[in-house]
C-alpha cells in the first residue's frame, strides 16, 4: 500500500436530502492513469472535489504518499499537488490565457508593486510550447475556442507541476484530434510520474487511456478493475447494476401514415441553403451532420426562435407564419435545446413549474391567478408518465441528474400538447443508462403519434433510432436515407460533403470513413 | 513596441480602444457643438469651472469603477463622501487637530464605511445593492447626528479651502490657474489606473468580476479582496469629501444623496460594464467629463435644469446601448 499517491478511506459525504458519498475509497499510484466511472449523480464529481478541497467530506480519511492529509480549501489541494480541472470550464473569460494561468499565483516585478507580465507571459509560452499548444498567452479567453480553452486549464494544472491532475469530461467538447492531442499530453505527463485521475462517460475512450478503472454507483464504491482485462459490457454492467441494451433498433412502420410536418425551400444566408424535408406522424426523423452543419439552426428557424430569409412551412398541409416561439408552440411544434441548461429548464424552478412553463395560459384561472391544483396535477401527471426520479415535484430542477432534467422538458412540450418535437442532441451529456431511457421515451412517444425530428452528431443513436436520416452539411440537405439503406459510410460520406468541391471529397471522405 | 506589432483592424473595430475613442469623440463632439452654441462656452474660466465642477462626481466615480468591475454596486459613495467631509470637519474645527491629520482622519472615516461594506457583502452575503443601500442611510444619518444638522464651517482655518480652490499650477506658470482639486482629480486617476492594470489588486478585481467562482477555485481570498475593493472605494469617496468640503468651505451633513447616481453614471457612460469584468479608469473619467460638460454647456445655453436632467438620462441609455449594439456585432 505503501507505492498509493493518493488513497481516500471511508469518505461520506451527506448534502441536504441526499447522501452523496457513502463510505467510498479510491487509490490512485503514480505514473497511472486512473479512469473513474460512473452514470450521472454516481459521485464521481464529488469524490474528486473531497480530495480537491472543494468538499469537506463528513467522515473518513485521505492520505498523500502515505501521509494523513486535511484539504481545507482548494488553495491547500494546488500547495499539496492536486490540481482538478473542472467539467465546467473555469477560466475567467476577460482575462488573457496568462493572467488565466497564474491567477492566484502572480508576481511583483522589481518594483514590489507592479505586477511581472512579462514573467507571466514567458512562462505560460514555456508551458504551451511544452505542450505543442499554438495559443498566444496575451489573447483574452473569451476569443479561444471551447477546446484551447480546455487546453489553457490544463496548462494551468500543469503549471502547478502537480503529482495528482483529475480531469473531469475532460473530452466533453473536442473533436477527435483534439482528443488525440489531449491523450498524448496525458501519456507524457503519466510517464513522468504523475498520477492522472480521469473522469468520462466515453467508455471506449477509457479502454484506451487508462490503466485502472474504479466504478462508482449511486454514491457508493463499486469495484476496481484493470483496463487490460475489462471489457466495456463488464463495466457497463458494473455502472448500471443491470443489464441494458446497447443495440435494438426499434423501427416500426409508418410508410401510411399522413405527413405532419412540410419545410419548403427554407433559407437563411449562408446558414440555411434551400432546406426541403418532411415529417410523417409517428415518425422519428433523424438530422444527421458534422458541427456547425446547421440543423439546429434549421430546427430554431422552425421553431421561429431565429428568423429565415424566405421559405414555407405547412403543418397538416396548411401554410402556417412562424415568426416567434409562441407561434410554433400554438401549432404544436416543442423544441428540446441541446443546451438544457441555458435554454430548455429553469434550472432554480422547480420540477411543477418547469412542467407547465410552455403553457401556462392554459392554467390560468378567473382574474389570471394560476390554478395550483392543475398544475400540480399536470406535473405529477409527467412525473409518473415518465418516470422522473425526483423526491417531489417541488425539487428545484437544477439538483436532478441530466437525464431527469431531459424528461422534465419532455413533460413541459407533452403539458403544452406537443405534436411535432424537435430533440437537438437529446443525450448529450447523459450517461449510458439514462441514454436507453430517452431513446424508450422517444420510441414511445412516437408510437403515441407524435412526431419526432431527432438532430443527433452521434451516428450510432441516430442510426439506432430514426426511421429515415436527413444528412446535413454546410446548411444544404445533402442527402436523406432510410433507416435500411443507412449506415456510418453513407452518412459520413454525405456529412462531408461541402458545396464547392463536391466531387473529389465524395471519394476521399468515404475512403477516410471506411478505415474509422 | 509589442503593442504596435500585435495591432490588426480587427482587432482594432472590436477592441476596447474603438469604444475608448468612441466616448473620447462623444466628448470632443459635445465640446464643439458647445463652442459654436454659445460663445461664452469655450472661454478659460468656463473650462475651469468644468474641470472644477468634474472634482468630486470624478474622483467618486473613481472609487464606484473598481467595485462596479468586481460585478457589484455602491450606492453609498455621495453619502459616505458627506460623511468624510463632516469628520473632517469635526477634527479640524471642533477638535483643533492639524489639517493634514483633520484629512487623515476624514479619509479613514471613508475606508472604514467602505469596508463595512466590503464585509457586509463579502462575509456577510448581503447583495451590493441592498448592503449598500444601508450604508447610504446610515452614513447620511450619522453626518447629519455628528453634526447637529447644522454645516461645520473651517472658518478658523484658511488654508484648508486651498486645498480644493487654490492653485500650485498657476504658482509655478502664472495665469494658468488650474485649482488644486482638479490636479487631485487627474493624480487619483492616475492612481486609479495604475492600481487597476499593473497591481494585484486591479487583477483580482478584474477575475473577480469575470468568474467569481473560478477566481476562488484558482486559490483567490475572494472575500478579503471583495473588501479590499469596497474599501478602496469608501477611501475615494473620503477623498472626494475633503474636496467638497474644502471647496464649500464648509461641511454640509445634508448634501451628498444622489452624487452616487452621477458617479455610476460617469462609469456606465464610460463603457464599464455593470456585470462586472470589464472597465476603464480612462472611461470613466470621459464619462465624468461628459457629464460634467453637459451640464455646464446647457446651462450656458439657458436651457432649464430639469430639462438638464432628461438630456443626461438620454446620454446614459445610449452609451449603453451603443455598447450593447456593439457587442451583438461581435
Amino acid at each position: 500500500m505503501s507505492d498509493a499517491l493518493v488513497r481516500m478511506e471511508g469518505i461520506v459525504k451527506v448534502f441536504p436530502g441526499v447522501r452523496a458519498l457513502n463510505y467510498c475509497q479510491f487509490e490512485l499510484k503514480a505514473g497511472e492513469v486512473h479512469a473513474l466511472v460512473g452514470e450521472n449523480g454516481a459521485g464521481k464529481s464529488t469524490l474528486m472535489k473531497c480530495l480537491a478541497g472543494i468538499y469537506h467530506p463528513n467522515e473518513g480519511r485521505m492520505f498523500l504518499h502515505g501521509e494523513e492529509v486535511t484539504i481545507p480549501n482548494p488553495r491547500a489541494a494546488q500547495d499539496l499537488g492536486i490540481s482538478i480541472i473542472h467539467q465546467e470550464l473555469n477560466l475567467m473569460p476577460h482575462l488573457t490565457v496568462a493572467q488565466n494561468i497564474f491567477i492566484g499565483r502572480e508576481r511583483a516585478d522589481k518594483t514590489r508593486i507592479f505586477l511581472d507580465e512579462k514573467w507571466a507571459e514567458n512562462e505560460t509560452r514555456r508551458l504551451l510550447k511544452l505542450l505543442h499548444l499554438n495559443i498566444d498567452p496575451r489573447t483574452r479567453a473569451e476569443n479561444l475556442t471551447v477546446a484551447k480553452q480546455q487546453m489553457v486549464e490544463i496548462t494551468k494544472a500543469i503549471s502547478f507541476n502537480s503529482d495528482v491532475l483529475i480531469m473531469d469530461e475532460p473530452t466533453a467538447s473536442l473533436t477527435e484530434t483534439e482528443i488525440e492531442d489531449l491523450f498524448v499530453i496525458i501519456r507524457k505527463l503519466r510517464d513522468e510520474g504523475v498520477g492522472i485521475i480521469y473522469i468520462s462517460h466515453r467508455l471506449e475512450e477509457l479502454k484506451k487511456i487508462s490503466d485502472r478503472i474504479t466504478v462508482m454507483r449511486d454514491g457508493n464504491y463499486i469495484d476496481t478493475l484493470p483496463t487490460a482485462t475489462t471489457d466495456i459490457g463488464t463495466i457497463i454492467n458494473l455502472m448500471v447494476g443491470r443489464t441494458i441494451y446497447q443495440d435494438s433498433p426499434h423501427v416500426p412502420e409508418n410508410d401510411d401514415q399522413p405527413v405532419v410536418l412540410e419545410v419548403k425551400n427554407l433559407n437563411r444566408g449562408k446558414e440555411i441553403i434551400d432546406v426541403n424535408f418532411h415529417l410523417k406522424r409517428g415518425e422519428i426523423l433523424g438530422f444527421a451532420g458534422l458541427m456547425g452543419a446547421g440543423r439546429t439552426e434549421v430546427a430554431r428557424a422552425i421553431f421561429g426562435a431565429e428568423s429565415v430569409d424566405s421559405g414555407e412551412i405547412y403543418i397538416h398541409g396548411e401554410r402556417v407564419t412562424i415568426n416567434h416561439p409562441k407561434d410554433a408552440v400554438k401549432h404544436g411544434i416543442g423544441y428540446l435545446s441541446e443546451d438544457r441548461k441555458r435554454y430548455g429548464v429553469v434550472l432554480g424552478m422547480d420540477v411543477e413549474n418547469n412542467t407547465v412553463m410552455a403553457c401556462f395560459t392554459n392554467f390560468l384561472q378567473k382574474l389570471g391567478f394560476v390554478d395550483d391544483n392543475a398544475t400540480r396535477r399536470a406535473a405529477l401527471e409527467y412525473v409518473d408518465k415518465l418516470d422522473i426520479r425526483t423526491p417531489s415535484i417541488a425539487q428545484k430542477v437544477k439538483f436532478l441528474s441530466g437525464g431527469n432534467q431531459q424528461k422534465v422538458v419532455v413533460g413541459k412540450w407533452l403539458t403544452a400538447d406537443s405534436e411535432i418535437m424537435i430533440f437537438d442532441e437529446p443525450t448529450r451529456g447523459i450517461d449510458v443508462g439514462a441514454k436507453s431511457e430517452i431513446y424508450n421515451l422517444l420510441n414511445e412517444l412516437a408510437e403515441q403519434g407524435k412526431s419526432i425530428i431527432m438532430i443527433s452528431s452521434e451516428l450510432p443513436e441516430i442510426l439506432r433510432m430514426s426511421h429515415r436520416i436527413v444528412v446535413m452539411c454546410e446548411g444544404r440537405i445533402t442527402g436523406e436515407l432510410t433507416a435500411e439503406e443507412a449506415d456510418q459510410v453513407k452518412i459520413m460520406t454525405y456529412a462531408t460533403m461541402r458545396n464547392n468541391h463536391r466531387k473529389e471529397l465524395v471519394d476521399a471522405n468515404a475512403a477516410a470513413a471506411l478505415q474509422t | 513596441m509589442d503593442k504596435i506589432k500585435n495591432f490588426s483592424l480587427r482587432n482594432f473595430f472590436t477592441s476596447d480602444a474603438l469604444r475608448k475613442l468612441m466616448s473620447f469623440a462623444a466628448l470632443i463632439m459635445i465640446f464643439i457643438v458647445f463652442s459654436i452654441a454659445s460663445e461664452n462656452f469655450f472661454k478659460f474660466s468656463n473650462i475651469i469651472g468644468i474641470l472644477l465642477a468634474t472634482a468630486v462626481n470624478g474622483i467618486l466615480a473613481l472609487g464606484v469603477t473598481f467595485v462596479i468591475i468586481t460585478g457589484g454596486i455602491d450606492l453609498s459613495v455621495g453619502t459616505m463622501m458627506t460623511f468624510s467631509a463632516v469628520m473632517t470637519a469635526v477634527f479640524i474645527t471642533n477638535w483643533g487637530l492639524s489639517i493634514p491629520v483633520g484629512i487623515l482622519g476624514g479619509l479613514l472615516a471613508g475606508s472604514f464605511a467602505g469596508f463595512v461594506n466590503g464585509l457586509m457583502v463579502s462575509k456577510m452575503k448581503i447583495p451590493p445593492f441592498i448592503a449598500t443601500l444601508g450604508m447610504l442611510y446610515a452614513t447620511k444619518g450619522l453626518s447629519l447626528i455628528i453634526s447637529g444638522v447644522a454645516p461645520i464651517y473651517f472658518n478658523d482655518t484658511p488654508a484648508f479651502r486651498q486645498i480644493a480652490t487654490g492653485s500650485i499650477v498657476g504658482q509655478i506658470i502664472p495665469g494658468f490657474d488650474i485649482p488644486n482639486a482638479v490636479m487631485i482629480l487627474l493624480f487619483m486617476a492616475v492612481i486609479a489606473h495604475i492600481l487597476l492594470t499593473k497591481t494585484l489588486f486591479g487583477r483580482y478585481t478584474f477575475a473577480i468580476g469575470s468568474n467569481e467562482e473560478a477566481a476562488r477555485l484558482s486559490g483567490v481570498n475572494v472575500a478579503a479582496w471583495k473588501t479590499a475593493v469596497y474599501a478602496v472605494c469608501g477611501l475615494f469617496s473620503g477623498m472626494a469629501g475633503v474636496i467638497i468640503a474644502a471647496r464649500l468651505n464648509s461641511a454640509q451633513p445634508a448634501l451628498g444623496a444622489g452624487y452616487e447616481l452621477d458617479a455610476i453614471a460617469a462609469v456606465v457612460i464610460g463603457g464599464t460594464s455593470l456585470s462586472g469584468g470589464e472597465g476603464s479608469i480612462l472611461g470613466t473619467v470621459i464619462g465624468a467629463f461628459v457629464i460634467s460638460v453637459l451640464t455646464n454647456g446647457l446651462r450656458i445655453m439657458s436651457v432649464p435644469q430639469e430639462w438638464q436632467m432628461v438630456v443626461t438620462g438620454a446620454i446614459v441609455i445610449l452609451a449603453v446601448f451603443a455598447d450593447v449594439m456593439r457587442r451583438q456585432r461581435n
